[in-house]
C-alpha cells in the first residue's frame, strides 16, 4: 500500500529528508513493521533509528503506537520524544 | 481555544479575553513557560521550536478535552509559540477559567503535564558549543503519569 511517511527534528536530520511517499509489501500492516520496513532500507534510515532513542510515530495525526494499523494513504510520522512548552 | 503562532503574546490582554463576558468566573489560574539563559550546564544563546502543523492543533485540543471533562472549567486557553526564540522570551500560555480555585488549578496543571508529553513540539537550543536537540526528561513521564492513578 501507499503511504506518506513524515520526520521530525533530529531523526529528519539524521534522515536528510521530511517527508517521502512509499509503497509497502501487504507484510507491513502496522507502525513497528513500517519502522522495521524502512529500516531493512539501508542507510541513512538504519543509523537513524538506530540513534534515536524511544521513536514515536503519530498515524494520521494522533499518537500512535508499535500495533496501530495502517490503511492505504495512511500519513505516518516518526520523531523522537518530544520537548515542548 | 489554542492557538500556535509565532508572534509574543500579551498576558494579560488573553485573560481579559478569557473574562470577558462570564460573571460567574471565580477563579482563573494560568501557567507562562519561558525559554531559560541556562539548560544542562551551558548559555543558550537561541532555541528554535520546531513542531508537526495539523497534529500540533489537534494533540492540544485532545488536552483540553480531556481536561474539560475532568474538571468543571468554563473555559482553557493554551497558546505555544513556535520559531525562533531567545533566552526570556515566553514559549507557552496556558490559561484556565473556572469557579473555583481547586478546578482551575488542577486543570492547569494537567494541561501542561500533558502538553510536555503529547504535544508534538521539538526544541533545539544554539549554544556556544554548537547546537543540539534537547532531550526529553523522565521527571515529565512521571509528572504525566501522577494523573492516570487517581485521585
Amino acid at each position: 500500500m501507499k503511504l506518506r511517511v513524515l520526520y521530525f527534528a533530529a531523526l529528519r536530520e539524521r534522515i536528510g529528508r521530511a517527508e517521502e511517499a512509499v509503497e509497502v509489501p501487504a507484510t507491513v500492516g502496522a507502525v513497528g513493521e513500517l519502522q522495521g520496513w524502512l529500516v531493512s532500507r539501508g542507510e541513512p534510515w538504519a543509523s537513524a533509528f538506530a540513534e534515536t532513542r524511544r521513536v514515536r510515530a503519530a498515524v494520521d495525526q494522533s499518537m500512535a503506537t508499535a500495533g496501530t494499523a495502517l490503511h492505504e494513504d495512511a500519513e505516518v510520522a516518526f520523531f523522537p520524544p518530544v520537548t515542548g512548552g | 481555544m489554542i492557538r500556535i503562532q509565532h508572534e509574543d503574546f500579551d498576558v494579560g490582554a488573553e485573560i481579559g479575553r478569557l473574562r470577558a463576558g462570564n460573571p460567574k468566573i471565580g477563579a482563573v489560574a494560568s501557567f507562562i513557560g519561558l525559554v531559560r539563559d541556562l539548560n544542562e550546564g551551558t548559555d543558550v544563546a537561541a532555541m528554535t521550536l520546531e513542531h508537526y502543523p495539523g497534529m500540533t492543533e489537534r494533540a492540544l485540543e485532545a488536552i483540553v478535552a480531556q481536561a474539560k471533562e475532568r474538571w468543571d472549567v468554563y473555559d482553557v486557553l493554551v497558546i505555544h509559540r513556535v520559531g525562533e526564540l531567545e533566552p526570556t522570551d515566553q514559549i507557552v500560555l496556558v490559561v484556565v477559567a473556572g469557579a473555583h480555585r481547586g478546578e482551575a488549578f488542577a486543570a492547569c496543571e494537567f494541561v501542561m503535564d500533558y502538553l510536555k508529553t503529547e504535544a508534538p513540539f521539538w526544541k533545539k537550543e544554539a549554544t556556544a558549543g554548537g547546537v543540539r536537540w534537547v532531550d526529553a526528561r523522565e521527571s515529565d513521564d512521571a509528572a504525566r503519569a501522577r494523573w492516570e492513578q487517581g485521585s
